[in-house]
């Protein structure tokens, strides 16, 4: 137990030491920020003081002094007028610099996303690398304002507060002094009560949004199968017990205002009197002004207290935020391209590739491809079949090197592709899978994705090639057509046409292509075959297949189970062996009986 | 808004009692600056202190009652706001259960889910500040002038030009920024589609080697974010210094028209105190007001959200009750019906159109077909050809737009949901679970089920031996959304639970797709013989629609419809269509050889 908050103080410490290094290129800026946060607090304590003083030249009927009211309003102006500037400057300030660390920050997070090996990325939930970037990025930078604005000026406030009314009475100041830490605690009481609640509140809550999303997605069946009724009494069940959380979470967390206003009001009533009889005791011992500067002492004293509770709950969100950051940023990289690796044109790839004795798997307890060996020669047509999770996927990880071979070599026109550039390596290949990705922009700026020089005739050119301009043609704003997220509104058929047309573009000497595997409507479907064949003309070709007719135009077949190639050779070799294949072949494309 | 009221209405006392407790507080607080007053100006200058301890005493005696009526207000307040919530929130999912798909589907579900949790939310947070700043900041605000108005007329006035000002400038910059705000925000989720594209899309980015390019792009949006939060954040960060700067020349006013007060005789240095003490009030309460009326405006935005959920009308709906028959003999009505041999034929569609929603493109146009007891019914096409839309008619998941859908002669839509529903046993497309165990799943489809019927039903569907495998039976827990099973044994799953309801007609919608050949293969035989054998035992026969994309899986069906576009393309046996069907064909010839298309064609009837 000891051990671990010995650890975790240990790892804070160290994430504070980080975040300082963000902040070190800004610490000019900070210093700034910091003396104008103190001239604010400085000016702001003695506004009171000088109104009390003013107050003090008004004795009575006709005993007014009135130059010296002018002389402590002249002051009282001035004052105001800076400590307002400074105040505005010192935000704008600590904005800058919060604003800036998180753009660094987040540019880095993003940027180290580009090069983290893909066996990193494949493992890591999609939505908790997202929300390293953005949401915790967010929040540290929430934290960190905060810090900046209020920690400081709150602290500041407390010990200026206390200095400027041991000044005017150190006996009253002690009232006040012993009696605010219990406001503290009273806050802090509630506080944690009300936080077990809050935390209660958002379970019962992520409950009530599942079963919602369950129903939703189901509604189908749960109208076709009359479970309404069931569905709404486990709905009523988790919202009773929502209800009684967040009674209980509201309620406690209104508490803090009235007890600390009430507090105060304690307070202040001593001072009050406390400072009553002290002027009556002559005032020479406390005169009606500095009585008034007192009073306003006593009202703006506690605020700060609240504030800092609130700031280092925050700072401490936000230093766990940042942990989950730099725990993300800590991931090693892609190993470098070597030194001098070879860096062969696209046009200079001639497309034959070689595995030889290859062997790889994603956890070495569960050896995948095992001795896996193929010579390919340029322009041949290679189909790969198999049931799912025979490895097809995996042999394209090991082509595009999204994944390095565990043992073996790859080679491509004869050079092993580990001393080739990633670069040269990808622009070798086009690539289209089943999963059609498309990025947020425009129609044109999609298909020459891979080459964004291209012109519009050549992107229009590309798109005729990929049978994709007629539809094209028909968007409102034919190829300036905004696609959303995800292809926004495009069939998934049409999605593909736009994959192709983007490798239309590039010319890679090889390629590799997963069919996709439900048919989309027939007239695309007969679109996305023409195009593929018209693609893989004089291209080495890696077919992902599911079509008997790729398959049977293949110049190699590829059978694959549990990671090996366990057949090879043309459809009709592979029917007569009598194998896997042809059982395969059986099976899947005619009814066995 | 005025569902809103009605639901407050359920707690009208604690809604009407939290803000008058609320002012009462709010009163004692405005007394306290003349209180002291009285007591510097008696207390002190009389030297009385036994005033002063008296004045001192009531102090304390009205913090403690504010106190104590604090707190009543504050359960009060949340007592209701949370009643409302739950209100609100339990009779949405009741509504939203009442809806269709294709209505939930024109909404979205992200968005009704954010409606149900996030805006219901908002709106109790919202009825909650609601009741108790209500009637609190307005209060002080204006107390405190008049308050400071009995002090000191004259002086009082200055409260007239800075209340103004003030409120002027707390809203004008709150609403200035608040499209700012929106801007900031829009740009943050550029951010962040732009960071999840690329973590989607890793590999067609680093195989078009555009690293490097989407690394600019990211770094220009987050540069632009930054610009729009600096903008803003120029502008709010002028609230305080300017409010700061009105009260103090307030103040300045206040002490030099109380100086000449004094002189004259009309003012003490008590009531100075007091009248810049009121000065000091008015400014919290003033940003409290500003930020209470900003998120009432939001909350008020949530309700209009919710508000148009409720006010869409369920697209499926019961026909009324007929107003001779009482609604249990109304259901022996269609029991009776089952036994009764018409004329018609079982099922019929006649000339059916559908749309979803509002949309133009009709979904399917113009079906027409019969179907018998006791038939298999293939149902073939691609994605988006209008397969699921046809079945979904048979349990009323929608009602036809056009034409009609008859049963036994009897149009659909004159049949009350529960009957038409629980004829149908339905296979969706998506296998769907739901969290519980395998018993509750099971049960779903016929709560009176015995352990037997259950065990039967999982070995029609093929799952029994990994459901045994797992050595929990029935009690196996289900997570949410099923996600504890592959994808193949959710969908045998939902078959049994299907086959449970031994229903008239079994619907499977492209339901086997996640199982391979063999358990495919031998579940369509075990349907086979159960719908042959066991039901006929309850004398009815029931119809089977089979809808895949498979020719293996239809090719041996009584009648094939085949679908293209929303229309029906070809009706027949797999024999017939492929004589005389150019889109079965096609299908065909993708699917098998030609070889074995030319012996299906030469071997009449392919059976």
């Amino acid at each position: 137990m000891s051990n671990t908050t010995k650890n975790n103080k240990k790892e804070s410490s160290d994430t504070l030491k980080r975040i300082f290094q963000y902040i070190r290129p800004y610490r000019f800026s900070v210093l700034l920020s910091l003396l104008l946060a103190a001239l604010t607090v400085v000016f702001s304590l003695m506004i009171p003081i000088l109104i009390g003083k003013g107050i003090d030249c008004i004795l009575g009927p006709g005993q007014v002094d009135f130059s010296g009211l002018k002389r402590n309003a002249l002051l009282i102006l001035i004052l105001v007028a800076i400590g307002a500037c400074a105040q505005w400057l010192m935000n704008h300030i600590n904005n800058t610099i919060t604003y800036h660390i998180v753009k660094d920050m987040r540019v880095k997070a993003f940027s180290h996303l580009q090069r983290l090996p893909l066996s990193y990325i494949d493992r890591q939930q999609s939505g908790d690398l997202l929300s390293r970037v953005v949401t915790d990025v967010e929040q540290f930078s929430d934290g960190l304002l905060m810090g900046f604005t209020q920690l400081f000026t709150g602290v500041l406030t407390i010990i200026g507060t206390i200095l400027f009314m041991l000044t005017i009475s150190p006996w009253i100041t002690l009232v006040v002094v012993v009696l605010t830490p219990f406001s503290f605690s009273i806050a802090k009481f509630i506080s944690g009560k009300s936080y077990h609640m809050f935390q209660m509140q958002s379970a019962a809550r992520g409950e009530l949004t599942g079963l919602t999303n369950e129903m939703m997605t189901g509604i189908r069946v749960v109208h076709a199968f009359g479970y309404g009724d069931t569905a709404q009494e486990q709905f009523d069940d988790i919202n009773l017990r929502l209800s009684a959380y967040s009674l209980q979470a509201t309620f406690l967390s209104s508490l803090t205002n009235p007890s600390t206003r009430f507090y105060n009001s304690l307070i202040y009533a001593g001072v009050t009197i406390a400072g009553c009889f002290a002027a009556l005791a002559g005032p020479g011992v406390l005169s009606i002004g500095q009585l008034s500067s007192f009073l306003s002492y006593t009202n703006q004293y506690a605020k700060p207290f609240n504030e800092i509770t609130g700031v280092i709950t925050e700072f401490q969100n936000s230093l766990a935020s940042a942990a989950r950051v730099f725990e993300l940023l800590d991931q090693l990289e892609e190993t470098p391209d070597p030194d001098q690796a070879l860096t062969p044109s696209a046009d200079e790839i001639k497309g034959s590739v070689s595995l030889s004795h290859v062997e790889f798997s994603y956890h070495p307890e569960n050896p995948l491809i095992q001795d896996l060996n193929l010579a390919v020669q340029p322009g041949q047509r290679i189909a790969i079949v198999g049931p799912t999770g025979c490895g097809k996927t995996t042999l394209i990880n090991l082509l595009m090197r999204f994944y390095d071979v565990n043992s073996g070599s790859i080679q491509v026109d004869d050079m092993e592709i580990r001393s080739m550039t990633r670069e040269s390596l990808r622009a070798g290949y086009g690539m289209v899978l089943q999963d059609t990705w498309l990025k947020s922009g425009t129609i044109r700026e999609n298909i020459a994705y891979g080459n964004p020089e291209a012109s519009m005739d050549e992107i229009i050119e590309a798109a005729k090639k990929a049978h994709a301009h007629s539809f094209i043609k028909r968007l409102p704003k034919g190829y300036d057509t905004v696609l959303g997220e995800d292809g926004g509104s495009l069939s998934q058929g049409q999605k593909q046409l736009l994959c192709i047309a983007r490798i239309m573009l590039t010319h890679p000497p090889m390629l590799i292509l997963d069919e996709a595997t439900s048919s989309i409507d027939t007239m695309t479907e007969i679109r996305i075959q023409k195009a593929f064949s018209e693609m893989m003309q004089g291209r080495t070709s890696f077919i992902v297949a599911h079509r008997l007719s790729t398959i049977k135009e293949a110049d190699l077949i590829l059978v694959m189970k549990d990671g090996n190639i366990i057949e090879q050779g043309t459809h009709e070799e592979l029917l007569t062996q009598q194998g896997f294949y042809s059982q395969l072949y059986k099976s899947q494309f005619s009814e066995a009986s | 808004m005025k569902r809103l009221l009605s639901y407050m209405n359920q707690k009208r006392k604690e809604a009407i009692l939290a803000p008058l407790l609320k002012m009462l507080e709010a009163s004692f607080e405005l007394i306290i600056p003349l209180i002291v007053a009285d007591m510097i100006d008696q207390g002190i200058s009389s030297g009385n202190g036994h005033r002063i301890l008296l004045y001192g005493g009531l102090m304390i005696l009205l913090g403690l009652i504010g106190f104590s009526v604090s707190l009543i207000a504050q359960y009060f307040a949340a007592k209701c706001a949370v009643n409302t919530g739950t209100a609100i929130r339990s009779d949405l999912f009741h509504h939203i259960n009442s809806l269709s798909y294709a209505d939930l589907d024109a909404l979205g579900t992200s968005t009704l889910i954010t409606r149900m949790t996030s805006d219901i939310n908002q709106v109790q947070n919202g009825v909650n500040m609601f009741l108790r700043l209500l009637l609190r900041s307005p209060f002080v605000v204006v107390g405190a002038m008049v308050m400071a108005f009995t002090v000191d007329v004259k002086t009082a006035c200055i409260f007239l030009v800075v209340i103004p000002v003030l409120l002027l400038i707390i809203f004008g910059i709150l609403l200035g920024t608040r499209p700012l705000y929106k801007k900031v925000q829009t740009q943050l989720d550029a951010v962040t589609l732009k960071t999840r594209e690329n973590l989607q899309g890793i590999r067609v980015v680093r195989a078009f080697n555009r690293q490097k390019r989407e690394k600019e792009e990211f770094s220009d949006a987050s540069a632009s974010l930054y610009n729009k939060q600096i903008f803003v954040g120029k502008i709010s960060a002028l609230l305080n210094p300017v409010t700061y700067v009105i009260i103090n020349l307030g103040i300045i006013f206040i002490l030099f028209q109380g100086g000449l007060g004094a002189d004259a005789g009309r003012l003490s240095q008590g009531q100075i105190i007091a009248l810049v003490n009121y000065m000091s009030q008015i400014l919290v309460e003033l940003v409290k007001l500003a930020n209470l009326i900003i998120l009432l405006s939001k909350a008020a935005a949530c309700m209009n959200r919710i508000d148009s959920v409720f006010n869409m009308e369920p697209s499926v709906e019961d026909p009324l009750p007929p107003k001779d028959l009482k609604s249990d003999f109304f259901s022996f009505a269609t029991e009776v019906s089952d036994i009764i041999e018409t004329d018609s034929p079982y099922i019929e569609f006649r000339d059916v159109s559908f749309n979803y929603g509002s949309s133009q493109e009709p979904a399917i146009s113009h079906i027409s077909f019969t179907a018998e007891q006791g038939e298999t019914i293939g149902v073939i096409g691609g994605t988006g050809s209008g397969k699921s839309s046809l079945i979904n008619l048979l349990p009323r998941l929608y009602d036809c737009s056009q034409g009609s859908v008859l049963i036994r002669g009897e149009d659909l839509r004159a049949v009350p949901l529960e009957a038409a529903r629980t004829r149908v046993g339905l296979v969706p497309q998506r296998a769907q679970l739901f969290k519980g165990t395998l018993r509750s799943n099971l049960k779903m489809g016929n709560p009176h089920a015995t352990e037997r019927e259950m065990n039967r039903a999982l070995e029609i569907a093929q799952a029994k031996e990994f459901v045994d495998a797992k050595g929990m039976g029935l009690e196996l827990p289900v997570e949410q959304e099923g996600r504890n099973f592959s994808g193949g044994q959710k969908q045998r799953l939902t078959i049994a639970r299907a086959i449970l309801r031994q229903p008239e007609i079994l619907i499977l919608d492209d339901s086997a797709s996640a199982l391979d050949f063999a358990t495919d293969a031998r579940l369509r035989s075990a349907i086979r013989e159960y719908t042959a054998t066991e039901n006929g035992a309850l004398r009815r026969k029931t119809t089977v629609f089979l809808v895949s994309q498979r020719v293996s899986t239809v090719r041996d069906a009584d009648k094939i419809l085949v679908m293209d576009d929303g229309t029906l393309a070809g009706i027949g046996t797999h024999y017939e269509l492929l004589k005389d069907c150019a889109v079965y064909r096609e299908i065909c010839e993708s699917q098998m050889t030609a070889k074995e298309i030319q012996k299906d064609l030469q071997q009449k009837g392919g059976m």
